[in-house]
């Protein structure tokens, strides 16, 4: 089978992109989901709060996956459900997707281009190196989440939640509404990773104690959980002995970050980048694999579906554009560097000849910075200086640059980099 | 009776810590917000707080077990688990739309449940 466009993932970003590609043109394109149903983890996220940016108004998940999924039949996009692909090649220009569904088995599909949108996966157990036994009652927040709002099911009664990510919160307070004991939350860092309204409306508003600098450094139980161990942290995050306490629960749900889910990516053999777990990519969010695209939780781990969506249209617009000859060849990509506070930034490189009339570059920082400022910087010129209250590394932040300002220091001499750093 | 409460303000990430201090239920004071909307906050925190509630409820012999619902508007904070109690109490048939009213009237606050899914 041929196609133009191949996008993997259904969920918001796939979504998103099908609809932007279509609308630019692109008739031959095809959404590979492995779920049963499009919306990916929307579907899952019951609470509301999604689209304020996108529609100005608060929705549920399901709601904001359920205008997507409209806007794709609309568009009469194709979608293939409980398909998922298993394997990603090049061979010279052409992109070869191996995909296995029940009702065709494993076929090819040779593609001219592929957007990646296959999104990202919970941080397991496994890789927290928590001691203690391994009995039942231990779930990533997700999973948590998954049994309790898809499937009716309750992981448990009395619950500790390590981490206080965003999906944390939202099972703290789910858990309770559904008449669990939610104990406590505990978070590694002196801060949370979760955004602040859901400390508020998902912590406060039950009562739930959100540990700060607070770990599980024991889990006792054999067929079940029965306690786990909290301990409070020093500045190393080592455990500080004599803290310890003990608190009875029967599940422990953990949220401790999202990992880009890249198996594909890595197979293609795109360069990565390791501060995000995602793809490097440049100003068109193209891979450093002609024609591979990039956008989503898959390409870096974003706070709001909204920026997702936004993202995600506009790899779907640039993928269009290279179908149709429009996007320029690649010329002098000037590298984006990160640095003092700033962790990374998407896109990692930009070409001023394929740029737009501007250029949005997302990032997160390290920590928690007041009274701060975002400088952007590119051949010895300051191009910007943001001055900002409060940056959190729970959020996401976004400069937006100009084709102008750059074609200008570009001008001046041969700029090497732009470097993009927090002022304190 | 002088009280003093401690709110975060939502408004914005600035998350400002805020306190206020009531005497007889009356505001007297209002510091540590930046900007006009952290007073605003704290006052509606304060005299009538409200939230969006969303659940489940639960469907029976559809494709999925229960479909997921929310309060069409905000409602007091303190009917929140009034509002869970009453749709523990309901039970549907496939179909349901998005938008299907599954509770009118959600404990006597005028405001209604909906479906946020489909279930076939």
């Amino acid at each position: 089978m041929k196609k133009d466009l191949v996008i993997i993932g259904g969920g918001p970003a796939g979504l998103a992109a099908a609809a932007a590609a279509r609308e630019a043109g692109v008739e031959d394109l095809v959404v590979l989901e492995r779920d049963q149903r499009l919306g990916g983890i929307l579907n899952q996220c019951i609470h509301n709060g999604f689209g304020l940016h996108t529609f100005k108004e608060e929705l549920t998940g399901p709601e904001y996956a359920g205008r997507y999924i409209e806007k794709a039949a609309a568009l009469g996009i194709s979608c293939r459900l409980n398909t998922m692909v298993v394997d990603l090649a090049a061979e010279g220009s052409v992109k070869k997707v191996t995909v296995m569904n029940r009702e065709e088995g494993l076929y090819e599909i040779r593609a001219r281009a592929v957007i990646l949108a296959m999104g990202c996966r919970e941080r397991p157990r496994g890789a927290l190196n928590i001691p203690g036994y391994r009995p039942a009652g231990i779930y990533t927040a997700g999973t948590a989440q998954r049994y309790v709002n898809m499937e009716g099911r309750m992981p448990g009664r009395e619950v500790v939640v390590l981490g206080s990510g965003d999906i944390g919160l939202i099972m703290a307070r789910r858990m309770t509404l559904e008449g669990a004991k939610v104990k406590l939350v505990a978070e590694l860092m002196p801060y949370s990773g979760g955004l602040k309204r859901n400390i508020v409306q998902c912590l406060d508003d039950f009562g739930i104690p959100l540990k700060l600098s607070h770990t599980v450094v024991d889990i006792k139980g054999k067929e079940r959980v029965e306690s786990v161990t909290v301990a409070q942290v020093d500045e190393d995050s080592k455990p500080i002995p004599g803290t310890e306490e003990e608190v009875a629960c029967d599940t422990l749900l953990l949220s401790c970050g999202l990992i880009p889910e890249n198996e594909l990516s890595e197979s293609l053999g795109t360069a990565m980048n390791p501060a995000t777990g995602g793809p490097l990519v440049d100003e068109s969010l193209e891979t450093d694999r002609e024609g591979v695209f990039a956008c989503g939780n898959v390409l870096h781990v974003h706070d709001l579906v909204d920026y997702v969506s936004e993202e995600a249209a506009s790899a779907g617009r640039n993928a269009a554009a290279y179908l149709q000859g429009r996007l320029a060849e690649k010329g002098r990509e000037i590298p984006i560097r990160a640095e003092n506070g700033v962790r990374y930034t998407v896109p990692a490189s930009i070409d001023i000849g394929r740029m737009g009339e501007t250029q949005t570059v997302r990032f997160r920082v390290s920590g928690m910075f007041r009274d701060a400022a975002v400088e952007v910087a590119c051949g010895g010129q300051v191009l910007k200086h943001i001055d900002r209250r409060v940056l959190a590394p729970g959020e996401m932040e976004q400069i937006i640059l100009k084709k102008s300002e750059l074609e200008k220091t570009a001008q001046a001499g041969d700029p090497k980099e732009i470097s993009v750093c927090v002022r304190t | 009776m002088a009280d003093k409460k401690e709110f975060v303000c939502i408004r914005c990430p600035l998350g400002c810590g805020i306190t206020v201090e009531t005497s007889d239920g009356e505001i007297k004071s209002i510091t540590g917000n930046t900007c006009p909307r952290g007073a605003d906050y704290v006052t509606g925190e304060l005299t009538d707080p409200r939230r969006t509630v969303t659940s489940l409820v639960r469907v029976r012999g559809g494709e999925m077990p229960v479909v997921s619902v929310k309060t069409a508007a905000d409602i007091p904070k303190d009917k929140i688990f009034d509002c869970i109690r009453e749709l523990k109490g309901i039970e549907l048939s496939p179909p349901v739309h998005m938008g299907d009213v599954i509770l009118e009237d959600v404990c006597g606050t005028g405001v209604n449940v909906v479906a946020t899914a489909d279930v076939r």
